[in-house]
């Protein structure tokens, strides 16, 4: 779980940073919602002066302090856990089965727990904040017989906490589901301040709608439940339960307004800790990156273009050119093998085998593998995989590599060498990753580690819109079926059918709907900017590559543009795919993902278009096949 | 106050809960109280949904305009036209079938625009929501589907006056002029992040320039902002007199020209740090009507090197004269320029209400202009000379307006 040793530079470097910052930005605005949460909790509309007067007593009592110091260590732990969980490539379980794995799975316990457990503290800090009846578990209280002084339960305190227990436990479920940790990125680019005041109506809003939603469910469950903490506590306590007061897991004592009023404050106050943290590492984590870059800067600056399409001196060689569209063909063409394996699956079976996972990792490491510890792990270094640094770092690891420019670099003429990171988008495989082996073909990983090195005629002869066609086949025994095996396939295959008839299975086991669409798709936003990025590039080039760098490629481009436009043309005729998700409205979850494969249909096109419109009439010169050419004519002519 | 009427209901119900009643009214005096306020602030706020659309939306006299909107599609000789009763109709160059577009959410429709770098995609600007319409261009059918389009919505976010899509395709942005924010839609994944800004009360006018760099927005007070769209930060600019009502882009999106409400002037502003554009076109075609003593509407075609300006002079009903669209150049170096060149002539009582020029007409300029009556008459120009500098005169069909309201034969006699 914990597996900050084995990442890449720019976590160390980079997303650590970035992740400090944004916890930093949390606690400092602690203070500030803490003194809304108190006005808010101490609110009378009869005495305004001295509510005032109350609040601003309470903001500097030592309580508060104490409490606020509990919130920071909160937050910081919530900021730990983000750093720690935040994927840019969504786990979406394909059955139910896989989702129940997912919300078991012992990594997610523990974060259920501890969620849980900060929960409780920060509504141990809004009851003492709160004061009056909520503030102590024990009240003194006088027995009605005797009359003797005892301690007794508070029931409001408890209720307080238990509903901090829950809400933390239904934070933690709903991140699983709605995939809260995941990081997508917003169709522009905005400063991280403007960005934040945009979507913090919005994060109030969840909140306070989330708070609502729990307080109601947990009054619920309270109410049928309720008595159980009560007894248990009390007695591992040695408290009394105070019979004079009305006990609050009955109608009458739930239908207590000031008591739901203060529960729904805290709740929002409590998701509105987390969420704010959450917001601010997103924030700052999705600046500045390196295929991100390529996209936008290959759009706006003239400069750094005319830097991709120059030639190595001495040499003569367009080494930057070759590199930036070698790395993009190759993450399009894997997108194209891992739809077409799809699809053979699909077609043979009817339905995803779980056999094709072999040759389909993505797909099948969200559908099977979700339960899998070895997925953890792997999902770490990929998740950091696009981020770069501006700057010193940047040019450090760079440098090496590109010692013909390595000249004073202002930080924007480097998009050229923004290709190193960009490699290490593709450079997933690199070998310690486990999903070396599988993600591409040897070929690519034997490529991998020469990319920087001086060898650039392997480079560009190799550079592979076509290559890596090889999909690592099935393991050499089920090749050669034994008798065994073949026994024991078809047991298999009976057990298979019996469990297949019962309902609950057959619930559980089910695949859902779109979900293993979604999951083909998941990591998209990648593919995304190198379609733009490329056709950005490719149609400057028509009025600014003065030595004709990129009309060499030009064929392999449009070629992997083609085959991709016609394996994604066949993916959505297949049933469920284009299918539009339900939209939810407001949570904190982001539900970008979902549509990601509408979004690279879309991006694909236009890369295409984009490309078509500027060559025009001189794209019958480029040398490609007849039925690529067919649609590219159609293209021409707007018809698509 | 559908959530306010609803906590004093229930308050009432409740005999302890008196004071949280009593709260519920104050509040919902306030919220009245600043709702007014708000509306004397801005008087616009206080127009019903139909009006808005009507005053701001680029047809003039929108509300019995027999044609509600017009867009040519940017690539291909194609076009868009909303007709009175809210269905849009496709018209092609050859003589394939006309697709009649319609949908239960396309009320009102303020606004037509195709979306660049695609064959299908026509964005429409309703009074609820904003329809993407994916008519596949080769499909027969006359009547697509509404399954068809894309329903774009946000709360709060409507009548949609103006919508423009970046000139890459990828980004669509959307205005109300009861929304502060203007929203910045990713259209496949049907999600929008909202810029705010508060002052000015709304966003009416959305115009971007070719290059991608900038985008205008206007509002219904006398300010206007203009966006950069790297880092999507905006300069604000406060106009002399009026809010801003029409304004077109130079080809090569370095000058930006405007007419105000209330003014018979245009401004025009240069912007100097363009970056990474070949300044090829040097000088853009300009249009714009004369209305009642203030300039209405700007026409500016991209990807085109002559120069032309029209402007519509005079109330023809007063006059009893046909209305007249008069023609200027422009050139934009080494100094902006505009350069008196010819009129265009309405019929008699004929107004135009709507003009834009074709995007992409190889042969030298075509003015598309939508009349009162319900026609629309293209109006094409011919450069004798065809160096690229703005001297070359258009050969102008002032006097035959051709005039062709069924759009098989696209073109006129001159072309063929």
């Amino acid at each position: 779980m914990f597996s900050l040793k084995q990442n890449s530079w720019f976590i160390r470097k980079v997303v650590i940073w970035r992740a400090v910052a944004s916890i930093a930005w949390s606690v400092l605005l602690l203070p500030v919602t803490t003194a809304v949460f108190v006005l808010l909790s101490r609110f009378s509309l009869f005495h305004p002066i001295q509510w005032i007067s109350d609040c601003t007593s309470l903001l500097t009592a030592s309580s508060t302090i104490f409490s606020l110091v509990v919130l920071c260590g909160v937050v910081l732990i919530t900021g730990f856990f983000n750093l720690e969980f935040y994927t840019l490539v969504p786990s979406i379980p394909c059955s139910r089965m896989a989702l129940l794995g997912t919300v078991l799975h012992p990594r997610q316990c523990v974060h259920s727990l501890v969620y849980c457990t900060m929960g409780m503290l920060v509504m141990w800090c809004a009851s003492v904040t709160i004061g009056g009846r909520y503030s102590t578990l024990g009240t003194p209280c006088r027995q009605s017989e005797s009359g003797e002084v005892v301690t007794c339960l508070n029931e409001y305190h408890l209720f307080l906490l238990l509903a901090g227990a829950f809400m933390g436990y239904s934070h933690s479920f709903l991140g699983v589901v709605q995939n809260m940790y995941y990081v997508s990125f917003q169709p522009i680019q905005q400063y991280k301040y403007p960005r934040f005041k945009g979507c913090l109506p919005m994060v109030v809003k969840c909140s306070v709608i989330q708070a609502l939603y729990s307080a109601r469910n947990f009054a619920a469950l309270y109410f049928f439940f309720g008595y159980v903490p009560k007894t248990w506590i009390s007695s591992t306590l040695n408290l009394q339960i105070d019979s004079s007061l009305q006990p609050l897991d009955s109608l009458t004592g739930l239908l207590d307004f000031s008591l739901l009023y203060h529960l729904s404050i805290s709740g929002a106050f409590l998701y509105l800790t987390w969420y704010l943290t959450v917001l601010l590492f997103r924030i700052y984590v999705t600046e500045f990156l390196a295929l991100q870059d390529l996209a936008l800067l290959s759009q706006h600056s003239l400069s750094r273009r005319l830097e991709v399409f120059n030639l190595s001196q001495p040499g003569g060689h367009p080494h930057n050119w070759n590199a930036i569209s070698g790395e993009c063909l190759c993450l399009l063409s894997e997108l194209t093998q891992r739809l077409v394996a799809h699809q053979d699956a699909v077609a043979s079976n009817g339905r995803v085998k779980s056999q094709s996972a072999s040759s389909d990792t993505r797909s099948a490491s969200s559908s099977s593998s979700v339960v899998s510890g070895t997925e953890d792990i792997a999902e770490t270094p990929r998740l950091s995989v696009p981020l770069r640094t501006p700057g010193s770092v940047f040019k450090s690891s760079v440098g090496g590599a590109n010692r013909v420019l390595t000249a004073p670099f202002t930080p924007d003429v480097d998009s050229p060498f923004s290709s190193p990171a960009i490699r290490r988008l593709v450079g997933q495989q690199d070998p310690h990753s486990p999903w070396s082996g599988t993600v591409q073909s040897p070929h690519i990983m034997r490529r991998g580690p020469k990319l920087w090195s001086a060898s650039t005629e392997s480079q560009s002869n190799g550079s592979p819109p076509g290559s890596p066609a090889t999909v690592p086949s099935p393991p050499a025994a089920s090749q050669k079926p034994s008798f065994l095996a073949q026994w024991l396939q078809n047991r298999r295959e009976q057990v298979k059918s019996f469990l297949a008839k019962r309902v609950l299975i057959m619930y559980l086991f089910n695949k859902l709907p779109e979900a293993s669409s979604q999951a083909l798709f998941a990591d998209s936003q990648a593919h995304i900017w190198a379609l733009q990025g490329l056709s950005h590039l490719v149609a400057a080039s028509f009025s600014e590559d003065q030595f004709g760098v990129v009309q060499t490629t030009l064929p392999n481009i449009l070629s992997c543009l083609v085959v991709l436009l016609e394996a994604v043309d066949r993916h959505f005729k297949l049933p469920h795919a284009s299918s539009k998700p339900v939209r939810t409205l407001c949570s904190m979850g982001d539900s970008t993902y979902k549509t990601l494969r509408f979004a690279l249909r879309a991006a694909l096109k236009t890369a295409i278009y984009k490309i078509t419109t500027t060559f025009g009439e001189h794209l019958n010169a480029v040398n490609i096949s007849t039925e690529h050419r067919k649609r590219l004519q159609q293209f021409l002519e707007f018809k698509e | 106050y559908g959530l306010l009427d609803e906590i004093t209901n229930s308050a009432e119900e409740g005999m302890s809960l008196t004071h949280c009643n009593h709260a519920a009214f104050a509040v919902r005096r306030f919220s009245l109280w600043a709702s007014s306020f708000h509306g004397s602030l801005f008087p616009h706020l206080t127009l019903s949904s139909d009006e808005m659309v009507a005053e701001f939306s680029q047809m003039l006299d929108w509300s019995d305009s027999a044609l509600r909107s017009f867009a040519w599609h940017p690539h291909t000789d194609k076009f868009a036209v909303a007709l009175l009763d809210d269905s849009i109709k496709i018209y092609k160059s050859n003589s394939s079938p006309t697709p009649t577009l319609k949908h239960r959410c396309q009320r009102s429709v303020c606004a037509l625009q195709w979306k660049p770098l695609c064959g299908s995609a026509l964005a429409v600007a309703c009074q609820s929501c904003l329809l993407i319409w994916h008519v596949d261009p080769a499909s027969l059918s006359t009547r697509p589907s509404s399954g068809c389009a894309q329903v774009l919505s946000h709360p709060g976010h409507s009548p949609i006056t103006s919508i423009a899509w970046s000139p890459t395709g990828s980004l669509l942005v959307s205005a109300s002029p009861v929304d502060t924010s203007m929203m910045v839609w990713d259209v496949a994944a049907e999600s929008a992040v909202p810029l705010q800004r508060v002052g000015g009360g709304g966003v009416t006018y959305l115009s971007w320039s070719p290059d991608g760099s900038r985008l205008l927005a206007a509002t219904p007070s006398a300010l206007f902002r203009v966006w950069e769209t790297r880092m999507w930060t905006c300069e604000r600019w406060p106009c002399l007199k009026g809010s801003c009502q029409s304004a077109c882009w130079s080809p090569d999106g370095g000058c930006l020209l405007l007419s105000m409400q209330g003014e018979r002037v245009i401004y025009a502003l240069t912007f100097s740090d363009l970056t990474g554009i070949n300044n090829t076109y040097s000088s853009p075609v300009t249009a714009f009507f004369l209305m009642k003593n203030h300039l209405k509407q700007l026409f500016c075609p991209p990807f085109f090197s002559g120069s032309s300006f029209v402007l519509r002079a005079g109330d023809s009903q007063a006059d009893n004269h046909p209305s007249v669209i008069a023609v200027f150049k422009t050139r934009s170096s080494p100094v902006f320029e505009l350069l008196p060149c010819g009129f265009v002539m309405g019929e008699a009582g004929a107004e135009p209400r709507f003009m834009q020029f074709h995007p992409h007409f190889q042969h030298g300029a075509l003015l598309t202009v939508c009349w009162s009556d319900g026609r629309i008459s293209h109006v094409p120009f011919y450069f004798s000379s065809a160096g690229l500098l703005g001297g070359d005169s258009p050969q102008q069909a002032l006097a035959s307006n051709t005039t062709n309201p069924s759009s098989n034969k696209l073109y006129t006699e001159q072309i063929s």
